[in-house]
């Protein structure tokens, strides 16, 4: 057992870490009286609601489903009485239903018990049940990355605990407080898709992390710990991989097709968890942080639970504050409405004051190369903008814009502030969209 | 309307501007300044300041008429007054140290689209253009602190002309007759090495111009010591082969534009009639930039191929 230094890594921008509620146990958020529970939380179909207004359903109790292989079963996270079904728009623009739930007093438990699990299929199927998603990105359903169809050539699981956004200690906290399901977790899945080797990267201002579970895991795990540098994206999910096992995945294949898989450690524990008590995913660890909120917390927080009521908790003053985050600074996305529900892959909430909320005006690009210098995908993102601005398909095409994965570090670094990364998202849409129309063409 | 902000990710954003830029390479530029003026006199101040104002003034002007927004803001034409100044000898009349300023901003400069746009530097564009049309003015040297004995504008030869002869630590601290900004090495580098702890240049690239032309030299049995020491080429190196718009965006390209202009510069003062190169060299260089910068983009992660930053 050791934890060694990653030796090469890509390339980043040095943000500010802002890391004050590293100390901060974790507290359970009270229930709110009401919540609302999406039916898409995952990438893939979104769920057809099982239960109809009126219906008391109980904490852990599956409450939508899709037969679909890509879709992740939904669960009530509060018992209660369905107060209706609504439709609902995720914050990337997607619609699906949403169950909204009259918390009770009583808050009853399903009767959920440990699933017994021999083989691989029960092992996806379990992952499935248990409403797992990629907890730390954009919710890609975990069965299916467990479940890819050559796992036998995959060897090495990563676990992503890099946790590289500024203010979130979320999964730092989860490392501490959860460490024996991280470990068994990690058990589970090397048992189940026969792994032979584990990485977990995490970023060298989380010393302590390391040592736990450096300390937490024996020597038959096979279990390296990997000390990143603390530079901005090395949590992306090739940034990871390749820092901690030095493979470069090629473009437009998958990490398992380079025999890893990813997986965020705070899946990990959440499966951990579920293999010894059944209990489904109904709670998030979030972190509230950010220049508007005077007390930082980590806090437990129900799936649906309204933003609005976290802020409450954290007395954050609406008068004062001028935008909300779900999610860290660099890729958090910005709320219009702070009604929103706290879904799976919501790992933090962030509130910037009035005066930090504007964005300073852009300026001609100087040409100072520091975009490229930062880009971990190696992109030239000052190019890309050019090209997108003059819709030059095959320029774009070129560049790769494809491999930008939206870091933001360009954006962050660039000295005339042009908004860089939302370019990049702006030229893929309208790259998809001009192939859409040849494909219908065709 | 809600009152929530809401724009696209990042929401934390780095303190770099491009004013912030701008000021780090002025102040940069003020030691050698400071040794200017304290070997050429209150007149190289003088030129200095006549051409800051007409840069300012012409930016400011020329953005006015074709209607663009005004752009002093970001400290950019303070710089271009400046470096030009400092590639004039102090005892220029200063009429022509100004028409040197307008030409810099509005013809090399601001026609071709403004800061980031132009492809040749604009002060080393001024200054040949200066020295083709008044070339008289621009090879009229002063002696150091003649200014002390009012024997100013009494011409001696640069350095250059004689450049095994030259004392090396006169040309090191600046006790030469030359150019404003161009008599002190120890002044530049020192400003170069600001600018590389600010991290506005990587210093890679003036030490591969200046490396080449110490290596070529040698070879060549000149003086490389003294070589790399005398005329413009420290201020060359580290303020013009540096400079963004007309420089490569790679690292590659970078010092693949160094090391071309370190080439040329030693040809021009080795085996070319004039005893300078380092304007030429430069300005040659921008010219191809754009064909460096198609040749040394950066290599996509996982695109295939060599993989280089
Ligand atoms: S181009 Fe994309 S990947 Fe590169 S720094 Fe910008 S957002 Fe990140
Ligand atoms: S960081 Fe901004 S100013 Fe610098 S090259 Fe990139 S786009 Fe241009």
């Amino acid at each position: 057992m050791a934890i060694i230094k990653s030796r090469k890594c890509l390339a980043g921008a040095h943000v500010a870490h802002h890391k004050n509620t590293t100390e901060k146990e974790t507290k359970q958020l009270p229930l709110s009286k009401k919540v609302t529970i999406p039916l898409l939380q995952h990438m893939g179909a979104p769920c057809e609601p099982l239960v109809k207004k009126g219906d008391h359903v109980c904490t852990g109790q599956k409450i939508g489903d899709n037969s679909a292989f890509f879709s992740v079963p939904v669960h009530a996270s509060c018992s209660g009485v369905v107060e209706d079904i609504v439709s609902f728009t995720n914050i990337v623009g997607a619609t699906c239903k949403a169950v909204v739930l009259a918390v009770d007093e009583e808050q009853q438990q399903a009767p959920v018990s440990r699933p017994v699990i021999e083989t691989r299929e029960q092992f996806l199927d379990a992952v499935r049940e248990s409403g797992l998603v990629g907890l730390g990105g954009a919710g890609f359903p975990a069965h299916v990355k467990f479940g890819y169809r050559d796992i036998d050539k995959v060897d090495t699981l990563v676990v992503n605990a890099a946790e590289c956004e500024p203010y979130i200690t979320a999964d730092y906290r989860t490392c501490i407080e959860a460490r024996q399901d991280i470990v068994d977790g990690v058990r589970a899945i090397c048992k189940f898709l026969n792994l032979s080797r584990v990485f977990i990267g995490i970023e060298d201002n989380k010393a302590f992390a390391m040592e736990v579970l450096d300390e937490a895991f024996s020597p038959e795990d096979h279990v390296t710990v990997v000390s990143l540098p603390s530079v901005y994206p090395q949590g992306a999910e090739k940034s990871i991989i390749y820092a901690t096992t030095g493979i470069t995945v090629p473009r437009g294949k998958l990490p398992a097709d380079c025999g890893v898989i990813v997986s965020n450690v705070s899946s990990v524990a959440h499966l951990g968890r579920y293999l010894k008590t059944g209990m489904p995913l109904i709670e998030k660890r979030i972190t509230v942080d950010g220049d508007a909120v005077s007390d930082p917390q980590n806090l437990m927080v129900r799936i649906g639970t309204p933003v609005r009521d976290i802020l409450t908790y954290c007395h954050v003053s609406e008068d004062d504050c001028g935008k909300v985050l779900m999610g860290g600074p660099m890729m958090g996305s910005a709320l219009a409405d702070i009604d929103a529900p706290i879904v799976k892959n919501n790992n933090a909430v962030t509130c910037f004051l009035e005066k930090s909320s504007l964005l300073p005006k852009t300026t001609a690009c100087i040409r100072c190369s520091k975009c490229i210098g930062v880009c971990p995908m190696r992109l030239m993102p000052a190019k890309l903008e050019k090209a997108y601005d003059k819709r030059d398909a095959e320029q774009l095409e070129r560049l790769c814009v494809d491999l930008c994965i939206n870091c933001g570090c360009c954006s962050f670094v660039c000295p005339a502030k042009r908004h860089l990364a939302q370019k990049n998202q702006l030229a893929k849409a309208f790259l998809k969209e001009l192939k859409s129309k040849e494909d219908k063409k065709a | 309307m809600s009152k929530w902000t809401v724009s696209p990710s990042p929401h934390m954003l780095s303190s770099n501007s491009t004013s912030n830029i701008m000021f780090d390479v002025i102040v940069a530029l003020f030691p050698a300044l400071l040794v200017g003026i304290y070997v050429f006199g209150p007149r190289a101040l003088i030129v200095t300041l006549v051409c800051v104002a007409a840069c300012m003034l012409s930016e400011f002007v020329i953005r006015k008429l074709m209607k663009r927004d005004n752009t002093l803001g970001d400290f950019s034409a303070i710089v271009t007054g400046i470096l030009l100044a400092f590639n004039l000898p102090p005892q220029i009349p200063l009429w022509v140290a100004a028409l040197g300023s307008v030409f810099a901003i509005v013809v090399v400069k601001q026609l071709f689209g403004g800061i980031g746009q132009n492809f040749a530097n604009p002060a080393i564009t001024a200054r040949i253009f200066l020295f083709v049309s008044f070339s008289t003015y621009m090879t009229t040297w002063t002696v150091p602190f003649g200014y002390q004995h009012m024997a100013d504008a009494v011409a001696s030869a640069t350095p250059l002309v004689d450049i095994a002869s030259a004392n090396t630590l006169d040309l090191f601290l600046g006790n030469v007759s030359g150019c404003i900004g161009e008599v002190s090495a120890a002044a530049l580098l020192l400003g170069g090495i600001y600018l590389s702890i600010r991290r506005v240049i990587n210093p890679l690239v003036p030490l591969t111009f200046i490396g080449t032309v110490f290596v070529f030299t040698w070879v060549l049995g000149e003086n490389p010591v003294n070589h790399i020491f005398a005329g413009g080429l420290m201020l060359g190196a580290i303020f013009m082969a540096t400079d963004y718009s007309t420089t490569p965006a790679t690292l590659r390209g970078k010092l693949i534009f160094a090391f071309g202009c370190g080439v040329i510069t030693t040809l021009i003062r080795v085996f070319g009639s004039y005893p300078e190169g380092v304007s030429f060299a430069i300005l040659l260089m921008n010219l191809i930039t754009p064909l460096i910068d198609r040749c040394t983009q950066t290599k996509p992660f996982g695109a295939g191929g060599k993989q280089h930053v």
